[in-house]
C-alpha cells in the first residue's frame, strides 16, 4: 500500500483539479497560474538534470524552450488552422485531441536536436567555457527565429488558440490543464527514473569526477548526449505547452532572462534535487503572482504610515527588485538552496513511513 | 575606404567590449567567479557620469568650462562606480564566500544583484530617457575620406591605455603578484602574510572603476541612457572575455575587439538582424576549435 500512496494522492489531486476546472470552480486567472506553474516545473526540473545532477553550468535553457514553442506552434498552425502563410488546415479539427500529443512530442524532438548544439561541444569543454557556449546557443536560436519571416520574425506568432478551440469542440473539458498535468507528471517521472536507474547514475558520476567516471566505465560522451538531449527535449515540450496556453509566442520571451529564471529555480530549490526544483518552481510562480497583488497593498500601507512621499507610487517594476533581493537574502541564509541536494524524503525522513519515493 | 571606416567603428565598439571584458576577466582570474552584475555596473557607471556631469555643469557656482567638467567627471565616476562594485562584493559575495557556498550559488547571487541594479534603477528613476550633457566639443577629422571624431580616438586610446596599465599592474607590481597568487592557491595565501580580502576588494575596485569609465565613454558616444543598456552589452562582453580565454587580460582585450569586428562587419554587409546570429556562430566555432579560448591554458585534470 505504501508504494502507491504518493501516486494515489497525486492522481487524486490532479483529478480534483481537472474536475474543479471543468465545473468552472476555478476562474481563468487561477487556471493560468496553475498551468504556468506546471510549465515552470517542467522547465526547472529539466534544467536541473544538466545544472544540478550533471554539474554543468548551462545558461541557455530558454533557447530550447523557444525551439519547442515555435515548432509546436507551427505544427499546430499547419494542422488545424488556415493561415495565409502556412496554408489551409491539413487535418479536420475533430482530430485535434489525438494529434496534439504528437505535436508535443515533435517539438520535444526538435528541441532535443538543438540540444546537440550544446551537447557536442561539451565533450571537450566544461564549466564556464561551456556556459558561454550555452549562452551563445540561446542567442543563436532566438536570432535564427527572428530572422525567419514566415513564422512571424520578431513580431511573434499567434493563432494557436484555434487548436484549443478545436479540442474544446470535441469535448468540453479543460484540455490545456490536462495536457500540462500530463506533461509535468511524465517529465518528472522520466527524470526521476533516469537519475535513479543504474544507467543514469552516470550523470551524477560526471558531476563528481568526470575522469574517474570514465575510468569506471561510464561512457561520458554518450551520457552527456543523453542528458543534454533529454533536458532540452523536456524544455521543448514546456515551450510547446506555453505556446498553447497563452496562444502567442515571441522569441524574445525566451531570451536570456527566461534562462535566468530557470537557473534561479534550480539553484533556489537545490542542485540535484528534483523535489527542490518542483518546490522552487511553485514558490517562484506564487511569489511572482503574489507580488502582483502584494505591491499595491504595500504601496497603500506605506502611504498610510507616511513612509513614502505622496507623489511616489510603488509600481510593478518593484516586483523585479524585490524578488532578486529576496533571493539574495535566501542565498545568504541558505547557501545550498531550499533542499540542498536531498530529496523530500531526505529532508523529512518521517515521510518515508507513508510514502515510497520513486 | 568603406572597409577602413567600418574598421574604425569596430575599434570604437570593441573598446567598450574590451573595457567591460577586462573587468570580467580580472574578477574571474582572481576568484574564478563570473560576476554577472558587471554589465549592470557598467550601466551604473553611465548613470553616475550623467548625475556627476549634470551637477557640475548645472550649478553656476562652480563656473567650470566643459573641459574642466570632463576632467573632473572621469575620476569621480570611476571612484563612485568602484564604490558600487565594492559594496556588492562586501554585502553579497563575501558572506557567501566565507560560508563556503558552491561557486554557482555566488554566480546566481551576482545575476540577482545585476537584476536589482537595473530594475532598481528603472523603479527609482523612472523610464524617462536621460541624455548625457555634451562635455567634449566634437571635432571631426577627415583623413583620406575616413571620418574620425576626437571622441572615437579618445575611446580607442583610453581602452589601449587601460589595457597597458592593467597588464603592468598585474605582471609587475606587488599587488598584481598577490592577485596572481590568489588565483594560484587561495588557501596558501594567508599563510604567506597576504590579506586575501584586501586583494579581492582591490580587484573589484579596479574592475568596477574600468566599467565605470567604459560606461561614461559609452554614454558620451551614444548619449541616451537606459537602465537595460548594460545587460546586453554585459553578456556579450562576457562572451568576448571567454573567447579570449577568461582570466587572461590579453584575451579579454582581444576578444572584445574580435566580437566587435565580427558584429560591425556583419551589420555592414548583411541585414543588421543577422548580427547576433553570425557573431555568435563565429564565436561558437572559435570555441569549438579552441575550447579554452584564444589565450586560455588547456584545462587539465589531476587524477
Amino acid at each position: 500500500m505504501r508504494r502507491y500512496t504518493l501516486n494515489i494522492i497525486l492522481a487524486l489531486a490532479c483529478i480534483g483539479l481537472v474536475l474543479a476546472a471543468s465545473y468552472d470552480k476555478l476562474d481563468s486567472y487561477v487556471l493560468t497560474v496553475l498551468m504556468s506553474m506546471g510549465i515552470s516545473i517542467i522547465f526547472a526540473s529539466s534544467l536541473n538534470l544538466v545544472n544540478g545532477y550533471m554539474g554543468e553550468f548551462s545558461c541557455g535553457h530558454g533557447g530550447f524552450m523557444c525551439v519547442g514553442a515555435y515548432v509546436g506552434s507551427v505544427l499546430s498552425l499547419i494542422c488545424f488552422s488556415s493561415n495565409k502563410m502556412l496554408g489551409a488546415a491539413l487535418l479536420p479539427p475533430t482530430l485535434a485531441p489525438w494529434v496534439f500529443p504528437f505535436i508535443l512530442l515533435a517539438s520535444g524532438l526538435a528541441a532535443a536536436f538543438f540540444g546537440l548544439l550544446v551537447a557536442l561541444p561539451s565533450f571537450r569543454t566544461r564549466g564556464d567555457y561551456l556556459a558561454i557556449i550555452t549562452i551563445a546557443a540561446n542567442y543563436i536560436i532566438i536570432s535564427l527565429v527572428e530572422n525567419i519571416d514566415i513564422i512571424g520574425g520578431s513580431r511573434g506568432l499567434s493563432g494557436m488558440k484555434r487548436t484549443m478551440n478545436a479540442m474544446r469542440d470535441v469535448a468540453d473539458i479543460p484540455w490545456m490543464l490536462i495536457w500540462v498535468i500530463i506533461g509535468t507528471l511524465v517529465s518528472l517521472m522520466l527524470l526521476r527514473r533516469l537519475v535513479s536507474s543504474t544507467y543514469g547514475k552516470g550523470v551524477p558520476a560526471i558531476a563528481q569526477n568526470e575522469v574517474a567516471a570514465e575510468i569506471m566505465g561510464v561512457n561520458t560522451d554518450r551520457m552527456k548526449i543523453v542528458a543534454f538531449m533529454l533536458s532540452s527535449a523536456l524544455a521543448g515540450v514546456a515551450g510547446a505547452l506555453y505556446a498553447h496556453v497563452f496562444g502567442y509566442v515571441n522569441a524574445q520571451a525566451f531570451n536570456i532572462l527566461k534562462s535566468t529564471e530557470g537557473m534561479v529555480m534550480v539553484y533556489l530549490g537545490g542542485m540535484g534535487s528534483l523535489s527542490g526544483s518542483v518546490l522552487a518552481a511553485i514558490l517562484f510562480t506564487l511569489l511572482v503572482e503574489g507580488l502582483r497583488f502584494g505591491i499595491p497593498a504595500l504601496d497603500s500601507l506605506l502611504h498610510t504610515v507616511n513612509v513614502l512621499p505622496a507623489d511616489f507610487t510603488l509600481s510593478q517594476i518593484w516586483k523585479w527588485v524585490l524578488i532578486p533581493l529576496m533571493l539574495i537574502l535566501l542565498m545568504q541564509f541558505r547557501p545550498e538552496g531550499i533542499m540542498g541536494n536531498r530529496e523530500l524524503s531526505g529532508v523529512f525522513p518521517r515521510l518515508r513511513r507513508w510514502f515510497t519515493f520513486r | 575606404m568603406v572597409i577602413v571606416q567600418h574598421f574604425v567603428n569596430a575599434l570604437q565598439w570593441g573598446s567598450f567590449y574590451a573595457l567591460i571584458a577586462l573587468g570580467y576577466t580580472l574578477v574571474y582570474g582572481v576568484l574564478s567567479l563570473i560576476n554577472f552584475a558587471h554589465g549592470d555596473i557598467f550601466m551604473v557607471g553611465a548613470y553616475i557620469a550623467f548625475f556627476v556631469s549634470t551637477a557640475l555643469l548645472a550649478s553656476d557656482s562652480f563656473g567650470l568650462s566643459h573641459f574642466q567638467a570632463l576632467s573632473l567627471t572621469i575620476p569621480l565616476t570611476m571612484l563612485l562606480t568602484s564604490c558600487v562594485g565594492m559594496t556588492l562584493e562586501r554585502i553579497a559575495y563575501r558572506p557567501l564566500r566565507r560560508k563556503g557556498a558552491h561557486r554557482l550559488y555566488v554566480v546566481i547571487t551576482a545575476l540577482m544583484c545585476g537584476l536589482v541594479l537595473e530594475n532598481g534603477n528603472l523603479a527609482l528613476l523612472g523610464a524617462s530617457r536621460r541624455t548625457l550633457p555634451e562635455m567634449l566639443d566634437k571635432v571631426v577629422y577627415n583623413i583620406g575620406g575616413i571620418a574620425v571624431t576626437n571622441l572615437k580616438i579618445g575611446v580607442i586610446f583610453t581602452a589601449l591605455l587601460v589595457f597597458v596599465a592593467l597588464q603592468y599592474i598585474v605582471t609587475r607590481t606587488r599587488m598584481g603578484m598577490a592577485m596572481r597568487a590568489v588565483s594560484w592557491d587561495k588557501f596558501a595565501l594567508p599563510l604567506m602574510g597576504i590579506a586575501l580580502d584586501r586583494v579581492i576588494v582591490f580587484t573589484f575596485v579596479m574592475g568596477s572603476g574600468i566599467a565605470g569609465l567604459g560606461g561614461m565613454l559609452f554614454a558620451m558616444s551614444y548619449p541616451v541612457l537606459d537602465p537595460y543598456m548594460g545587460s546586453m552589452v554585459g553578456w556579450k562582453a562576457f562572451i568576448a572575455a571567454v573567447v579570449g580565454g577568461i582570466g587572461d587580460i590579453r584575451g579579454a582585450f582581444l576578444g572584445g575587439f574580435l566580437l566587435a569586428f565580427v558584429e560591425i562587419m556583419v551589420a555592414a554587409f548583411l541585414p543588421s538582424t543577422f548580427r547576433d546570429l553570425f557573431a555568435f556562430t563565429v564565436l561558437l566555432l572559435i570555441m569549438w576549435q579552441r575550447p579554452t579560448g584564444i589565450f586560455g591554458a588547456p584545462q587539465t585534470t589531476k587524477i
